[in-house]
């Protein structure tokens, strides 16, 4: 009956992950497209709200091609294991009090973990297509993604070290007197900015870059294996956002006061997850993308040492 | 064969097995990734000791970190041509010597010795109460103090050395 | 245990640490890179001087959580690491100036691996062993690289990371081999277990004992597993061969003695027999190879190896009083190997390698100070007497005939008197020879200072042995 249960948690986490993922595009189309002062997407369904759902039958429908000296298996596996990898993430992610698929207690490890082993989707995926775009879109990434890697786990340390443990559950429940961004606030930078090299976001999109890759590492993908990546690459986002939200700001607790003690902690969780998406789009809406050594000295001579001093500093304030 | 001795067996020869992929494959990119899903199996066999802390750092330094330099330096040296060069090649059959005497002692001795399993300080239970994590913490800043400070002058001499080979002739 | 106690015993190690990564700074305010040495000489005197005064007060025996012991044992052969540290920071001042050597990181990788050379003498447990010895090899890796415009320096690096890294791994399957027999990394408990538990008998405890021997071996070059020396000899910077030439093998001998010795005591009969071919064989190869080789910081590399073979008879014989007359002989083929190299290391110049024995025809003539430095170093190594390598022979000889190990001896003396062909043929070439072209020294106040001290003691120590004998003695028991 156990196994029925978790089953069902699955397929449901699963599902409703996919559609939220589907439906933050279209989000992102249209703040990006009132931000430039268009409307996005208005033709399908009403105020466009059935473009990805067409998106998604035109992606499916689409021929795929492999280029010819593309090396198979890899070819084939690279969308698969970015998927696997965004999706599993969320298997330790609580999204409400009690709902969770795992809750172990290295949670945020076994999200790093995953976005790790993430990494090599891209970098297969550039190496397989056998084209210079694909390669170098590749290289980059795996550069970008390891050093950013180091940023991002050490902005988290300092959480680990205010909440007393690694379990993401655990880690919500430590900021019941008040969401750890008043205090990690250094940390929240950096994860943040992180975040947007790991996932390969403007201003850090260097390994898809199209003004000079092409699309980077997906250039040879075409119709459904290109949507693999697109939904791992948002996917991640929502990881990366849910992260965020859960070890900054109180994941599913709200306010306890008034009508606000009412309110399920769900919608806290999904109002916070998608503010700080919205500040995804909103930074690539505005800022033109790095260079590539930039983003590299920007990685290794300001986030890692400011992310080293914030657990410096939290570990001297946990001491008096 | 219980459960648990079901997933060892599974985990043993499937280790084993690729071990000899990473070593076999002629195309360097292949073996670096069997051996990325050899790393992954070894993560699992930390899981199942319960050692969930040394799984995940298995994952994110081994196959997170080294993995994909080691990937980054196959991928941009193109091994291709060299592979077929006879003199990376004609030292296998002394290798193959080695091993196999090494391993049909190891498994002669194995097989005359009985072991004497002693229960350790960190029982399975004290584990799952007390969290893997929380348990190698303590040990690590307690009683290994002193040889994990050692490490950290270890990584600093590997620090100070990528930096004096790698760094631009100053004239 | 308090932390108070721990950090005062390891307080030489630390305050050499904090000497390293000073210089490490220093290197980015001083101009002139002279300063440096001084300073790391400074530093390395400040805590010799400290270590000094531990033993004096009586800190001796002090152990932190079983793994890292300050006792006399340890204490002699951090004598030989301090001592062979400011020779080689001595003999570098020129030499890192005429090949523009980044001089911050050179000497604070010496000391680093001198830290991890010290961590490996005191420690009592598997773990802090395989550290130190990690912290120590990775540090000589990058020495021996850090001329990076020079292919010889880069293939030598490379070999010896290779190499060293294997040796490591044998270490390592030694070390969970025990681990999963007993139960325990600490040397101590390891010993005890391997009694109460008869598993002294046990093949496996077999197995890792030749794992040991075998990764020590890598470490002090002993003959099977000697390949990577003459390469790395060679293609390392002279100061930097000087160096791996004195302290790790000094190092690598200091944990095979607490191993074996403390660890696989009852198997003495088992470890004698393995090492007594390699013994006999090291010196063999060390010695005859030595004949045909022309360059001689090549040649030194083959005497180091059979040098090696010489004080591996002190072990091989088993008893206490053997280890003691390795100890005496470790610390005298210190000083008389820093000697020889530091006149090497002298006929360098910009553009001249001078190692080749052609170019020491008719030194006498020109410079003979340098060229009777070189002949005491050169009697020396051959152990003729009144030099302080007569007495280091004769005691682990002596010693041999004790325990019955004649023939052993017989064999050591025969190549003995082979080795003296190659070390009088430098002295023939520098005294018998007319000199081929004109031949200046880069002399410097250091260098003159290091090799000064370097004949002084191989004089005193030829004409009063027991001095060095009995403070080898009194370490080990005392």
């Amino acid at each position: 009956m156990d196994t029925a249960i978790l089953i069902f948690k699955i397929v449901m986490v699963v599902s409703v992950v996919l559609l939220h993922v589907a439906y933050v595009v279209y989000f992102e189309r249209k703040v990006i497209g009132h931000m430039q002062a268009r409307l996005g997407p208005m033709r399908v369904g009403w105020h466009g709200l059935l473009q990805p759902i067409a998106d998604f039958i035109k992606l499916f429908f689409k021929e795929d091609i492999i280029p010819f000296s593309a090396d198979k298996p890899i070819f084939f596996i690279a969308p698969v294991i970015g998927v696997i990898a965004a999706l599993g993430s969320f298997a330790v992610i609580p999204l409400w009090d009690g709902f969770i698929i795992a809750d172990i207690n290295i949670g945020i490890l076994f999200i790093l973990a995953l976005s790790s082993v993430g990494a090599y989707s891209i970098i297969l995926a550039g190496w397989a297509s056998n084209s210079k775009y694909s390669f170098l879109g590749g290289l980059r990434s795996s550069a970008q993604v390891i050093s950013y890697e180091i940023a991002m786990g050490l902005s988290i340390v300092g959480v680990i070290m205010q909440s007393g443990s690694a379990s993401l559950s655990d880690i919500v429940n430590a900021q019941a007197d008040g969401p750890f961004i008043f205090t990690q606030f250094i940390g929240f930078f950096v994860f943040l900015m992180s975040a947007l090299a790991e996932t390969n976001r403007v201003p850090f999109d260097m390994p898809e870059a199209e003004t000079e890759l092409v699309a980077g590492y997906a250039t040879e993908y075409s119709g459904m294996r290109f949507g693999l990546f697109f939904m791992a690459e948002y996917a991640g986002m929502f990881v990366m956002s849910s992260l965020a939200a859960i070890c900054f700001f109180g994941g599913w607790r709200g306010p306890d006061f008034w009508i606000f003690s009412h309110v399920p902690g769900i919608f806290w969780f999904l109002l916070k997850v998608y503010a700080v998406i919205f500040f995804y789009f909103w930074i690539r809406a505005t800022l033109p993308r790095y260079r590539y050594d930039q983003l590299m000295s920007l990685g290794w001579k300001l986030f890692i040492p400011l992310a080293l001093a914030n657990i410096v500093i939290t570990a001297l304030w946990k001491l008096l | 064969m219980t459960l648990p001795q079901l997933f060892f067996a599974y985990f043993a020869v499937s280790i084993t097995g690729l071990s000899l992929l990473v070593v076999t494959r002629k195309n360097p990119v292949h073996g670096v990734l069997w051996m990325l899903v050899l790393f992954v199996h070894i993560a699992m066999l930390y899981l199942f000791l319960n050692a969930e802390f040394l799984a995940a750092i298995q994952i994110i330094i081994y196959a997170g970190a080294i993995l994909v330099l080691f990937l980054f330096v196959v991928m941009l040296l193109n091994l291709r041509v060299e592979e077929t060069e006879r003199r990376f090649q004609w030292s296998w059959p002394v290798g193959l010597v080695a091993a196999g005497g090494y391993a049909v002692s190891l498994i002669f001795i194995l097989v005359k010795i009985t072991v004497f399993p002693q229960p350790g300080h960190y029982t399975i239970e004290k584990m799952q109460t007390e969290g893997n994590l929380m348990i190698i913490g303590k040990v690590l800043y307690t009683k290994y103090l002193l040889p994990f400070e050692i490490t950290s002058l270890i990584l600093l001499v590997a620090i100070i050395g990528a930096v004096v080979l790698t760094k631009k002739k100053q004239e | 245990m308090s932390h108070l106690r721990s950090m005062i015993l390891i307080s030489p190690e630390l305050l050499l640490v904090l000497t390293a990564l000073s210089l490490l700074l220093l290197d980015f305010l001083v101009r002139r890179k002279g300063t440096l040495a001084v300073a790391g000489a400074a530093g390395i005197f400040i805590s010799a001087y400290v270590n000094y005064r531990l033993i004096k007060v009586g800190m001796t025996g002090g152990t932190i959580q079983g793994m890292f012991a300050f006792d006399g044992y340890a204490n002699f052969f951090k004598l030989i690491f301090y001592t062979t540290l400011l020779l080689t920071i001595l003999l570098s001042v020129k030499y890192l100036a005429i090949e523009k050597i980044s001089a911050g990181e050179y000497y604070s990788l010496l000391i680093f691996s001198t830290v991890g050379m010290m961590i490996m003498a005191a420690a009592t447990d598997l773990l802090m062993l395989y550290l130190g010895l990690e912290l120590m090899a990775l540090s000589t890796y990058i020495l021996a690289g850090i001329v990076r415009g020079d292919r010889r320096s880069n293939e030598a690096a490379l070999k010896y990371f290779f190499l060293g890294a294997f040796s490591s791994a044998f270490l390592l399957y030694g070390i969970t081999l025990v681990y999963g027999l007993t139960g325990s990394t600490n040397l101590r408990e390891i010993a005890s277990a391997l009694h109460s538990l008869k598993l002294a008998e046990s093949p496996i405890t077999m197995l890792s004992l030749i794992f040991f021997i075998t990764a020590f071996g890598f470490k002090i070059a002993l003959a099977p597993f000697h390949m990577w020396a003459p390469d790395v000899y060679e293609g390392a910077p002279t100061p930097v061969t000087a160096f791996m030439s004195a302290g790790p093998k000094a190092a690598g001998f200091a944990v095979m003695g607490r191993v074996l010795f403390d660890v696989f005591g009852g198997l003495q009969m088992q470890w004698s027999i393995i090492l007594e071919p390699l013994a006999i064989l090291t010196i063999a190869v060390g010695s005859i190879i030595a004949l045909s080789q022309t360059n001689i910081k090549r040649m030194l590399a083959y005497s180091s190896i059979a040098h090696a073979g010489y004080a591996l008879i002190g072990i091989v014989i088993g008893t206490p009083e053997g280890f003691v007359s390795t100890m005496n002989y470790l610390m005298i083929y210190m000083i008389m190997n820093m000697g020889a190299f530091g006149v090497v290391i002298m006929l360098k110049r910009e553009g001249f390698s001078g190692e080749n024995l052609e170019d020491y025809a008719g030194l006498a003539k020109r410079h003979p100070v340098a060229s009777a430095l070189m002949l005491v170093f050169m009697f020396s190594l051959t152990g003729i007497p009144p030099t302080a390598g007569f007495i280091g022979k004769f005691y682990i000889f002596m010693e041999a005939v004790y325990a019955g190990h004649i023939y052993l001896v017989i064999i050591a003396a025969l190549f003995s008197a082979v080795s003296a062909f190659f070390y009088l043929r430098v002295v023939m070439y520098m005294y018998m020879k007319e000199p081929a072209g004109d031949i200046s020294l880069s002399t410097s106040k250091t260098a003159g200072i290091a090799l000064a001290f370097a004949v002084i003691m191989v004089l005193v120590i030829g004409v009063f042995p027991s001095l060095l004998l009995n403070f080898a003695r009194n370490s080990f028991f005392g």
